[in-house]
């Protein structure tokens, strides 16, 4: 596509389209959203370099977001694509934006509780209590640490009843 | 060059092996030195066997949510070892299938514990009491590493390890106040785990020379936070680590290539499709 009236696209036109890729196991939640999309680059020849980090070290829907990412791309006309997968410095859920966390809420997932850099700050940890994404109620209680995906825990709410699963903060 | 980072991170690269990195795409990852390879060949081969174990569980765990816990766990080590592995890989241009499919017991560098079969889900909670509160250790000091690529693999291992370490200490409390029989699987599995614990925080000439330049972490300088780790819990379980010269302890030939009867058939089961389908793919 990118022909010679159009101008040489930018960092940010790069970043737009990379940023439409969803979560392949939680599609309301963009890469953005869960600042899986680290980087963009575009050198002087055009060619453009994405840098995506994954979640947890193992997680499956990376390979899936890395082909979603080079595939939208390329349909918006980019020919010279690489991504990068980057590990340093690890991911973490502090970077969910705030619109992602209430996008979770809002499709049944619990979004992190607290911040994962405060569980560094003291001897104790503390774990707050979750609150359950249909009614609110903070009177929950988690029957499996190591829910659906990795990077989910299995909550029940004692109030509605119903079991919710919650996106635990790392 | 223009560049578009989000918030303030600056982003080291660390390329991935290329089947995880696109096809066809080239990446400027670091190339590891010798020692550094065989340094990370040794956790890698930690990682990925006792991942291939714990995914011996799915649907024999004694509930359904363990089924998922434990192949979740798994799923994390085998995320370290890709990365490990394809570290190791980049000194001799192996990538980090041929590392995992293509090599044959002798040249296996896991210690001892990682390979001890399951035994019952005591065996198994043992087993990761002892290879989580290690890792978690481990990886917390390698984050710290001068090497680049393993201070980025052990920072992100670190954070998921401490899940792990939190499963292994809440079902050693659970089966060690459980029934009377839980608490005598959960005493038996300690016993049969403990002569593997040792090996661990062994020394050597490889890591001697990687600490001096900030590369590696010295093992033994793990070992007085791992018994503490572990003390904390057995007191609040009423249990005792084996201790003195009536505990065995296992020779523990790991890290140089001699493995326990366990191995071979763990390693069959895990390469067998590989090496019946050289370059099979899905």
């Amino acid at each position: 596509m990118v022909t010679g009236a159009v101008a040489r696209p930018t960092a940010a036109d790069v970043w737009a389209v990379a940023a439409t890729v969803t979560d392949p196991e939680i599609p309301v939640l963009t890469i953005e959203d869960l600042g899986v999309l680290r980087s963009v680059e575009v050198g002087d020849d055009g060619a453009v370099r994405v840098a995506l980090t994954p979640t947890y070290s193992g997680c499956p829907a990376l390979d899936a977001m890395r082909d979603d990412v080079l595939l939208a791309l390329t349909h918006a006309g980019f020919d010279d694509v690489t991504v990068d997968l980057v590990l340093a410095p690890a991911w973490t859920t502090d970077w969910m934006t705030e619109a992602g966390k209430e996008k979770l809420r809002r499709y049944g997932i619990q979004a992190p509780t607290g911040k994962a850099a405060a569980r560094d700050a003291g001897p104790v940890r503390v774990q707050l209590a979750v609150k359950c994404p249909r009614c609110d109620s903070l009177n929950t209680r988690e029957l499996a640490r190591f829910g659906s995906t990795s990077c989910k825990a299995l909550y029940e709410c004692r109030d509605c009843l119903e079991p919710f699963d919650y996106f635990k903060v790392l | 060059m223009s560049e578009q980072t989000h918030g303030d991170v600056t982003v080291d690269r660390v390329e991935l092996a290329e089947e995880l990195a696109g096809a066809g795409l080239t990446g400027t990852g670091s190339t590891a030195s010798p020692d550094a390879a065989e340094y990370a060949l040794r956790l890698g081969d930690d990682a990925l066997v006792l991942a291939q174990r714990l995914g011996m569980w799915i649907t024999r765990a004694p509930e359904l949510e363990e089924d998922v816990a434990l192949g979740n766990i798994g799923l994390d080590l085998i995320g370290h070892a890709r990365s490990l592995l394809h570290y190791a890989g980049t000194a001799t241009g192996r990538t980090e299938d041929d590392l995992a499919y293509w090599r044959d017991e002798p040249e296996w560098r896991n210690a001892w514990l990682f390979e001890q079969p399951n035994g019952d889900f005591a065996h198994t909670i043992a087993r990761q009491l002892v290879a989580s509160a290690y890792l978690f250790e481990l990886y917390g000091d390698l984050a710290d590493s001068t090497d680049p690529t393993l201070a980025a693999i052990a920072a992100k291992a670190v954070k998921e390890v401490d899940y792990h370490r939190d499963h292994a200490v809440q079902w050693t409390l659970r089966l060690a106040g459980g029934t009377d029989e839980s608490r005598r699987r959960m005493i038996v599995a300690i016993a049969d785990t403990w002569p593997y614990v040792d090996e661990l925080f062994e020394d050597d000439e490889l890591v001697e020379r990687l600490e001096a330049s900030g590369v590696a972490v010295r093992p033994s300088s793990l070992r007085e936070r791992f018994d503490a780790a572990i003390d904390a819990v057995f007191d609040e379980a009423r249990l005792e680590r084996p201790t003195g010269r009536t505990a065995f302890i296992a020779a523990g030939r790991g890290r140089h290539g001699g493995h326990t009867e366990h191995l071979g058939p763990l390693l069959a089961e895990m390469q067998v499709l590989a090496r019946q389908h050289p370059g099979a793919s899905w």
